[in-house]
């Protein structure tokens, strides 16, 4: 770790309780990246997570930080943004934790454009219990509740995001490190709910249930997976079966949500 | 602001008193018969600075109160039977966490979706116990108008105090009956607030008992002290801990910084339980018909009281406890369910007196004629 970002972590917390190899780590540290080269006040940020392996990040980030309940993250974040709108808030959250139980949560925060930021650690399976399937899991690949193959469809997260309303949308994985960085920071600058899907590997339950041998089989994967979104968009649907896409999906500038409501604030004291 | 002479509904003396008590921010889901105190809200609270959001469900404003909460305001939530239970594993996060947020239930009939806009007492046993684990809970329950907007007050009061839920237990009758109120002045409103870690606190550890009373400072988010919160069990620096002895000892704490002050928690009102021999036990609007009952009787030479509990959990022991000191010997528990409060009503009564169960589960109200009755029973049986 580079001296200068010490002081961003917790470091008698450390070290952390992910297994070796798993992702986590990775993006933790990118968004660490992140905030250190846009000089944010870590006094003004406030992380929030739900439940899971990923959602202990924040425990180990020097920030105001908050572990809720199983995929709720963004409901408390909502309320800690509307009470205090100077703070910079970033969800951290878990594929299970953000698109299973927590998924009418995101697609009312994007409808909203609250300021938010969230950051999902995509691994495509349940991690902290042990390697269930989430809805991010492959069709066909295995989990220790899918002993027969997974039959549930999964479903692209961006698109989600973007179509309830984020207005910024961007995929990374935990391979190209440089691009999440970038991504973030652009997540973090924009104003309005911004939405960073990030692939991710959990050796521990992914990898063992479906064979991929290594934490390193399981990077080279995503490596060869990934493809741009200007890529993408010569291929067929069939074509893009399997693959990762990466980049920015979606950028607009609109109306932000506590932005809004001290306007309402302003119409309700009689214009003053 | 002098007094205020007017006709207010239930549901309107809640977000009164709410606003009046610091309330700035509020977010709920629409359900009857709790309704109102949303919409009034939406247009109230801006007007004071405050805040009003509509979340997509009832777990997501629980979630929401308890974010505007940490981030500095006092945070309100209002529902009935079934989000209510939405609401529990939040509550429960918020029990452990300490983090003041008043939740309002006005009962409806249930299970489930139940009697929708018909009243009833059933969620007794659910606002002390709905969500899991060993946790602290205060619970207080208005019987008029005006009670509505003081107990409101007082909801937030507690729970800024000792940084625990409070839960004001309304029912469909006082939320939406209609009476003529006097709001106090402004200035004569008790008002008590978080306790705020002192500025050169150095080194800020978010569930330290610094003062010895059980109740640690609570910084806010941005404050300028970065801290941790999380539902895990945690140290004093809020981290998490699988230790036994950290384990029990915040335990301990939390339940004893409600058990060590009931005499300031608990409030209870006796009528005619002097020289009584029976006395009714009840809550909420129940308690409307009985006070009525317990005058006509009285008329009639019947030597019966009423002791009304304003505060339902804790249990005021101590009020059926000063009981024993009269000539009383029965006690008819009147409550709008199957019977819930009675359990405890007898466990607290230890064989001392014989208690009887007046209980209605039809979506209509305790008449005084179905106390009346009820009385004559007993003293018959008796
Ligand atoms: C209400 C509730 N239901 C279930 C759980 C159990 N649980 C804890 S973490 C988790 C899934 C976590 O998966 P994910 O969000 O993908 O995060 P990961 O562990 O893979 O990082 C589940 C189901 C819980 N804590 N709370
Ligand atoms: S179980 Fe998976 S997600 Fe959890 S720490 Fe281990 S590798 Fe990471």
């Amino acid at each position: 770790m580079r001296k200068e970002l010490e002081r961003y972590f917790r470091k008698d917390k450390l070290p952390h309780i992910w297994c070796p190899g798993c992702g986590h780590g990775i993006i933790t540290g990118a968004v660490i990246r992140a905030i250190d080269n846009l000089k944010l006040d870590q006094n003004k940020i406030c992380i929030v997570s739900g439940i899971g392996c990923s959602s202990r990040a924040p425990g180990y980030m020097n920030f105001n930080t908050l572990h809720t309940t199983h995929g709720r993250a963004l409901a408390f974040a909502t309320g800690i943004k509307m009470a205090n709108p100077e703070l910079k808030v970033i969800v951290l959250t878990g594929d299970g934790d953000c698109a299973a139980i927590g998924g009418n949560h995101l697609i009312h925060a994007a409808r909203r454009n609250i300021d938010i930021t969230t950051i999902v650690f995509n691994n495509s399976i349940y991690g902290m219990t042990s390697g269930q399937y989430s809805p991010m899991t492959p069709k066909g690949a295995f989990a220790t509740t899918a002993p027969y193959g997974n039959i549930d469809r999964n479903f692209d997260l961006c698109k989600l995001a973007q179509s309830a309303g984020a207005t910024y949308v961007a995929r990374g994985t935990v391979y190209h490190v440089p691009q999440l960085i970038k991504l973030i920071e652009k997540a973090l600058k924009h104003k309005g709910f911004s939405f960073v899907d990030v692939a991710d590997i959990c050796p521990t339950y992914f990898g063992r249930k479906n064979k991929v041998p290594t934490p390193v089989a399981m990077m080279e994967k995503i490596r060869d997976m990934s493809i741009t979104v200007k890529t993408a968009e010569k291929l067929s649907a069939e074509e893009l079966s399997g693959k990762i896409v990466i980049g920015e999906f979606y950028e607009e500038n609109a109306l932000e949500f506590t932005e809004e409501y001290a306007k309402i604030i302003k119409t309700a004291q009689g214009g003053k | 602001m002098g007094k205020r002479v007017m006709l207010m509904q239930g549901n309107e003396a809640c977000v009164e008193g709410a606003i009046a008590a610091g309330m700035r921010f509020y977010a709920g889901y629409p359900i009857t018969p709790s309704t109102e105190i949303a919409e009034l809200s939406a247009e109230k609270l801006p007007k004071v600075g405050g805040k009003f959001i509509q979340m997509e469900d009832e777990i997501a404003s629980m979630g929401a109160v308890i974010g505007a909460s940490l981030a500095g305001l006092k945070a309100m939530t209002a529902t009935s039977g079934p989000g209510f239970s939405l609401k529990q594993e939040n509550i429960g996060f918020a029990c452990l966490t300490e983090v003041p947020c008043v939740i309002v239930n006005v009962q409806r009939g249930g299970p489930s979706t139940g009697l929708p806009t018909l009243p009833a007492q059933g969620d007794v046993m659910q606002a002390r116990w709905g969500t899991h684990g060993d946790h602290p809970i205060i619970v207080i329950s208005p019987s008029s108008v005006r009670e509505v907007f003081d107990m409101t007050i007082k909801a937030f009061n507690l729970s800024e105090k000792y940084r625990v839920p409070c839960i004001l237990l309304m029912d469909e009758v006082v939320a939406h009956m209609r009476e003529k109120v006097e709001l106090p002045e402004e200035l004569n409103i008790e008002i008590i607030n978080r306790k705020k870690p002192k500025a050169s606190l150095p080194d800020y550890k978010p569930y330290k008992d610094y003062d010895g009373d059980g109740i640690p400072p609570m910084a806010a988010f941005g404050d300028g002290t970065p801290f941790h919160v999380t539902g895990l069990i945690h140290d004093e620096t809020g981290f998490p801990s699988t230790d036994p002895k950290v384990t029990e000892n915040l335990l301990n704490r939390l339940m004893n910084k409600i058990y060590n002050n009931l005499d300031d928690i608990i409030e209870y009102e006796t009528v005619d339980t002097a020289d009584a021999n029976t006395v009714i036990v009840t809550f909420g609007s129940t308690a409307r018909s009985v006070l009525r009952a317990v005058k006509l009787l009285r008329q009639e030479g019947f030597k019966v009281g009423m002791l009304r509990l304003k505060t339902i959990w804790p249990f005021p022991h101590k009020a059926i406890n000063e009981l024993t000191q009269t000539a009383t010997k029965n006690l008819i528990v009147a409550e709008m369910n199957y019977g819930q409060l009675i359990e405890t009503v007898k466990a607290s009564a230890d064989g001392v007196f014989k208690v009887y169960g007046l209980n209605k589960y039809n979506g209509e109200l305790i008449t005084p004629q179905e106390v009346i009755d009820k009385v004559r029973e007993v003293a018959v049986n008796a």
